[in-house]
């Protein structure tokens, strides 16, 4: 397809980049390795005119320009590249756009508003058709200048796709520092969708996984061994309180809440073998769904919340079933593979899961329709997919160079890029659920 | 499958069953444990000092060797079946357990990294159920053992090849 090419993000976007690195610990880094080429639309992300008050702050421009890259739908001309720097609608010239081959283009100014807020004002043109098809002004407070940067990759992306864009929202992960050794640190992290501005939600000792969303993104559930026993526990992002919801004896996994976030799907082995149970969160009551001798495990819900699909070896190898939640009744959808699990139903009906071919795991999409089963990944070891909530791209993890790290790739499988962390093994992401980090103010 | 693992189960409680047996005639390490008095009635008192059944450290001693006996069993990729080549010290574990009705274990199941975690934690908790049900059958009681799974999560080595991958898919079995 593409030749596999690497480059560092941070050399092309210069010195704002590596000044918000430094500034914001932990942040993950980002690598194309490949980028996109089922014809890309080209556009010009053109620097922002920045408010003599605001120049220490990273231009939108390149954040925007980022998050268009990190799609693949859109190859942003470079900045050497371009012919003029207009900011205004009356300073844009076509041609200069024409002549590169752009067929779109974003000019924009920011602005310190009366009010203390932080403003960014843009203008998206269709350059073949001459037209200024959108104007927006996005506000903020100042430690949202990121948010708002991807309001705006929001907006654009929204208006030339036609799909809502997923760019200000968050992944969770687990770092594991230290691994192996008596120092060992756990903890579950924070950041937004680019991999910047991560925090730490919760470290420990003792190993954390399976990190889940509630559907308003205001809290996360996920697998604790603090109890040095696996048990679920909830969390607040935001207050940071927590709450243990499951301690049975045996097993406590899997946590996944239901899309009316009124329940958790999770997996208990207290009655002896793991079964797939959901718990009503108001009152904490548990219906069993499975009844197997087999492993039942790795529950997550269809978008319409009426089936459970889950992986089971009934069959004697991990296979992918669902489960009719009305009438219990249950069937495999995986068939091609000894392996596959964990998977996460998109909203069109299609799954993405685990998927082992001649010993190696890669993430697989599989149309339900046609029983056709795309492998996405090309490294090994890839595991824990998570669809973004406008179903474009997925995030997974898997091991490079030794080391644990994220990889995001299209549904298409056609971008591939990878977030790794300079403090440890990053693995096991949630893609939040559209979030709108500016409301509210 | 379910008949195959049952007969499994039943094929490894007839070893211990064998072996217990064999233990028995021979002249039986007696119980060294003040607090754990011969709960066992076949258990005669001697009067010179008994070997101790655990060092300083409070793990067992193997009887055969003087040293400290095998806690960590190893398992095949995917698998939870016991290696035959374990069962001899499983039952010594056994025998401690039994006269020592005091002790209590934890079982740790552990896998390698292949596979997804979730899974893994599941099967982590078979291997750990398989030495506590051959613990169990061969007479301990169920309530002096507690086993928990850490699936991947706490690799023996931090590799990612066959040589670490087959370290890591074990069974630890630690007293208290």
């Amino acid at each position: 397809m593409n030749t596999p090419r690497v480059c560092f993000t941070a050399l092309l976007f210069g010195w704002f980049t590596l000044l918000s690195c430094a500034l914001e610990a932990r942040t993950l880094d980002t690598i194309v390795i490949d980028q996109g080429g089922r014809n890309p639309i080209k556009i010009g992300v053109v620097p922002m005119r920045m408010d003599a008050t605001l120049a220490s702050m990273v231009d939108p421009a390149e954040i925007v320009g980022n998050d268009l890259t990190f799609s693949g739908q859109f190859a942003p001309i470079a900045r050497d590249n371009m012919l003029s720097m207009p900011a205004r609608p009356e300073e844009v010239i076509f041609r200069d756009w024409r002549i590169l081959g752009a067929e779109y283009v974003v000019v924009g100014q920011t602005a310190r508003e009366p009010t203390g807020s932080l403003a960014v004002t843009f203008f998206l043109f269709d350059v073949p058709g001459q037209r200024q098809i959108m104007t927006q002004k996005v506000t903020g407070r100042a430690d949202q200048w990121r948010d708002i940067a991807h309001k705006v990759s929001d907006l654009v992306y929204e208006k030339i796709t036609g799909v809502r864009g997923a760019f200000s929202t968050r992944i969770a992960y687990v770092l594991a520092q230290n691994e192996g050794t008596t120092r060992a640190r756990y903890s579950i992290e924070m950041s937004d969708a680019d991999g910047e501005r991560s925090r730490t939600i919760y470290s420990s000792s003792e190993p954390l996984m399976s990190v889940s969303w509630s559907p308003d993104a205001r809290r996360i559930a996920y697998v604790s061994f603090e109890t040095r026993r696996p048990s679920i526990v909830i969390q607040d992002v935001t207050t940071l309180a927590r709450e243990r919801i499951a301690a049975f004896t045996g097993i406590n996994s899997a946590p996944m809440f239901s899309p009316d976030g009124r329940q958790l799907a999770m997996v208990l082995s207290r009655d002896g073998n793991p079964e797939i149970y959901l718990m009503n969160l108001s009152d904490r009551t548990l219906r069993r769904l499975t009844r197997n001798p087999a492993i039942d495990t790795e529950p997550s819900w269809s978008p319409d919340g009426k089936r459970i699909i889950f992986t089971s070896d009934r069959g004697g190898k991990p296979q992918v079933y669902s489960l009719e939640l009305a009438t219990n009744f249950e069937e495999r959808v995986t068939f091609q593979g000894d392996y596959n699990a964990r998977a996460r139903m998109l909203d069109d009906g299609n799954l993405v899961f685990v998927h082992r071919n001649a010993g190696i795991f890669h993430i697989a999409w599989q149309d339900m329709r046609r029983d056709r089963v795309v492998v996405l990944t090309r490294t090994n070891l890839d595991e824990s997919p998570s669809v973004a909530p406008n179903g474009a791209m997925l995030m997974y993890a898997t091991q490079a160079r030794g080391k644990g790290i994220l990889g995001v790739v299209s549904i298409d499988g056609s971008v591939k890029y990878e977030l790794p962390s300079s403090s440890g093994d990053v693995r096991e992401p949630a893609w939040s659920p559209f979030m709108e980090p500016l409301a509210g103010r | 499958m379910f008949t195959e693992r049952l007969t499994n189960l039943i094929a490894i409680a007839l070893v211990g069953l064998v072996l217990t047996g064999c233990a028995g005639k021979k002249s039986q390490p007696t119980d060294a444990g003040a607090d754990t008095v011969s709960a066992a009635p076949t258990t005669t008192p001697i009067e010179s000092a008994p070997p101790a059944d655990f060092g300083a450290d409070g793990q067992p001693i193997d009887p055969r060797t003087g040293g400290p006996l095998n806690r960590t069993f190893y398992f095949d990729y995917d698998k939870s079946d016991l290696r035959p080549a374990d069962l001899a010290v499983l039952e010594i574990h056994a025998q401690l357990l039994s006269r020592n009705t005091g002790k209590t274990v934890v079982i740790e199941g552990h896998c390698d990294e292949r596979g997804t975690r979730e899974y893994n934690l599941a099967l982590g908790e078979r291997r750990a159920n398989a030495v506590k049900s051959f613990l169990t059958s061969a007479g301990v009681a169920a309530s002096q053992i507690e086993s928990v799974s850490y699936g991947e999560e706490r690799a023996e080595d931090p590799g990612h090849d066959e040589s670490a991958w087959s370290r890591n898919r074990r069974a630890i079995v630690t007293y208290r």
